[in-house]
């Protein structure tokens, strides 16, 4: 994290590439290996996760100067919760047979790593704006990350793309089974950061 | 001026300063020559087509190991015969009538993710040929359990397909094993032989336990893992495998059916993915033949040493450290620290 302020932009911009909430620091994984097997699925929880991390960021940064910080914790978690519980309800209505297949990552939003960081490092020490933008930028980075990784676990573990078929042949089974999202994630990661170490001159290392 | 000659020409280095004339790629080479007899049979009993799967394997090991060290611009490693090796136990793994992509995907993932991605020979935490299969068998589940029946002859084209003898012994019981194959003894034979269907290499125990002799004679292998895996899977099947209660099971077809004697020979001695201690090697073969059981007799596969090697293999680094020995009148800094 730099010590300069970002431009909104580049808050954006840090969240769907820098620091990639999947490729770069390595948190959330769970739903990335376990809604990733489609990618109807994947863009389904992305979008969620979109609108929970902006929505989630705003709020606290509205209510940063009320919040004590000793019990910052549960009122984020109430706030997370809150959003999550929106959407979930809103999927439950309009989307039931996404909602039946995802429906309990939905509620795992709750326990994201990723938003409750956000919340934590930068939505409680910054203004509204840059708040939503830096809630944005990272959940378009997940989102981003779900739908790269649902491709290549679809397309190679059903030869379909969004359930219509792509490629006949016998696809590979295990893309779509759990060990084949462990591979697929690993790889594309090793890909990313050779990528970053290439071009961009970075060191290439993974958040830890 | 000759002894200031000579003061150039010494080098200062670590430990060890004289050295064995055994390399890996010594050992390597003669593991591959064990697995020769195996490779014959398979031949001799599957046809060329057994010979057109093994040799696709191997070069498609080799070369992908060629390529992707090379393309890193690091040495090519594939003259130590490591790939070789790889390619050829996977290929001894599958079934004779696998179409020509799967060879080249298993090898794929052996060579590159499993061992070269984790740093090449030496680095890998798993038995690469093994992953590789394992990878085969959870993507095609129906190619590779297509068992074509031996012929013994290289004119019949249009093999029949059978089950193993462990499917049958898992879905139809002894009963109907010792019927197909006329009686016990037969039976027996035909499994000592390798006249009967499964992977190419795992049939033949007459030249599998040749090959595994060579290696126990060279001293390239020990018997604790060996020993240790064969004598838990024949306990347990004499104790569990039969259904008349306790003690009523045949080892004898859990021993030489499957890809046991492979396994516990080839795979599981792996210098890599296993205990390098022998008090931990015992413990390694021990879990190796309880996880083949279960799976065996309780599982939904009928064969299970691959998948007990490879579980086995994640506690290999475990089991070393578990049962190192201490050092004689060492302390344990951290309880002294503690006090």
């Amino acid at each position: 994290m730099s010590l300069k302020p970002k431009s909104n932009l580049e808050l954006i911009k840090n969240g769907m590439f820098g620091e990639n909430t999947i490729f770069r620091m390595a948190i959330s994984l769970c739903p990335s290996i376990a809604v990733t097997n489609g990618m109807k699925n994947g863009v389904a929880l992305g979008i969620s996760v979109v609108f929970v991390q902006t929505m989630v960021n705003m709020t606290i940064s509205l209510m940063r100067k009320f919040i004590h910080p000793k019990i910052r914790i549960p009122i984020f978690m109430l706030v997370i919760a809150g959003y999550v519980t929106i959407i979930d309800l809103l999927m439950a209505t309009y989307a039931r047979p996404i909602y039946k297949e995802i429906g309990l990552y939905i509620q795992i939003i709750v326990a994201f790593a990723s938003i409750f960081a956000r919340a934590e490092v930068y939505a409680s020490k910054n203004k509204v704006f840059s708040s939503a933008c830096d809630g944005f930028g990272m959940g378009v980075g997940f989102l981003l990350a779900m739908i790269v990784i649902s491709f290549f676990r679809e397309l190679l573990g059903k030869g379909t793309l969004f359930g219509y078929p792509i490629v006949s042949g016998s696809p590979l089974l295990i893309m779509i089974l759990p060990a084949g999202g462990f591979l697929a994630v690993g790889l594309l990661m090793g890909f990313f950061n050779w990528i970053d170490m290439r071009f961009f001159g970075g060191k290439g290392a993974s958040g830890v | 001026m000759a002894t200031e000659a000579k003061a150039h020409e010494l080098t200062v280095s670590v430990s060890p300063h004289v050295r064995g004339d055994e390399t890996v790629a010594r050992i390597m080479w003669t593991v591959n020559l064990s697995l020769l007899p195996a490779f014959i049979m398979s031949v001799y009993y599957f046809g060329p087509r057994a010979a057109f799967v093994t040799g696709l394997c191997i070069l498609s090991a080799v070369l992908s190991e060629h390529f992707y060290q090379t393309s890193l611009k690091k040495k090519s490693s594939i003259g130590d015969g490591s790939a070789f090796l790889t390619g050829l136990l996977l290929g001894l793994n599958l079934p004779a009538s696998v179409p020509f992509y799967i060879p080249i995907i298993g090898s794929l993932i052996a060579i590159v993710i499993t061992k070269l991605l984790f740093g090449g020979l030496g680095y890998n935490v798993f038995n690469p040929a093994l992953i590789g299969r394992a990878f085969l068998l959870i993507s095609f589940p129906k190619l590779m359990t297509i068992w074509s029946e031996p012929t013994a002859q290289f004119v019949a084209m249009d093999a029949k397909t059978t089950a193993t003898p462990l499917g049958i012994l898992k879905e139809e019981g002894m009963a109907k094993l010792i019927e197909i194959f006329g009686d016990k003894a037969d039976l027996y034979t035909s499994l000592l032989m390798g006249n009967r269907a499964g992977s190419l290499g795992e049939t033949s125990v007459i030249a599998l336990l040749l090959g595994a002799a060579l290696l126990l004679y060279r001293g390239y292998i020990t018997w604790h893992i060996p020993f240790s895996f064969i004598a838990t899977v024949g306990v347990m099947a004499w104790a569990l495998g039969g259904n008349g209660g306790l003690f009523t099971g045949d080892p004898i077809v859990h021993l030489l059916s499957g890809g046991l004697i492979l396994g516990a020979f080839f795979m599981a001695t792996d210098y890599v993915t296993c205990p390098s201690i022998r008090k931990g090697q015992i413990i390694f073969g021990i879990g190796c033949g309880a996880i083949t059981m279960m799976i065996r007799l309780k599982g939904g596969f009928p064969e299970g040493v691959m998948f007990a090697i490879l579980l086995m293999n994640c506690f290999a680094p475990l089991i070393d450290r578990g049962v190192k020995s201490k050092m004689f009148g060492a302390v344990n800094v951290n309880k002294e620290q503690k006090k």
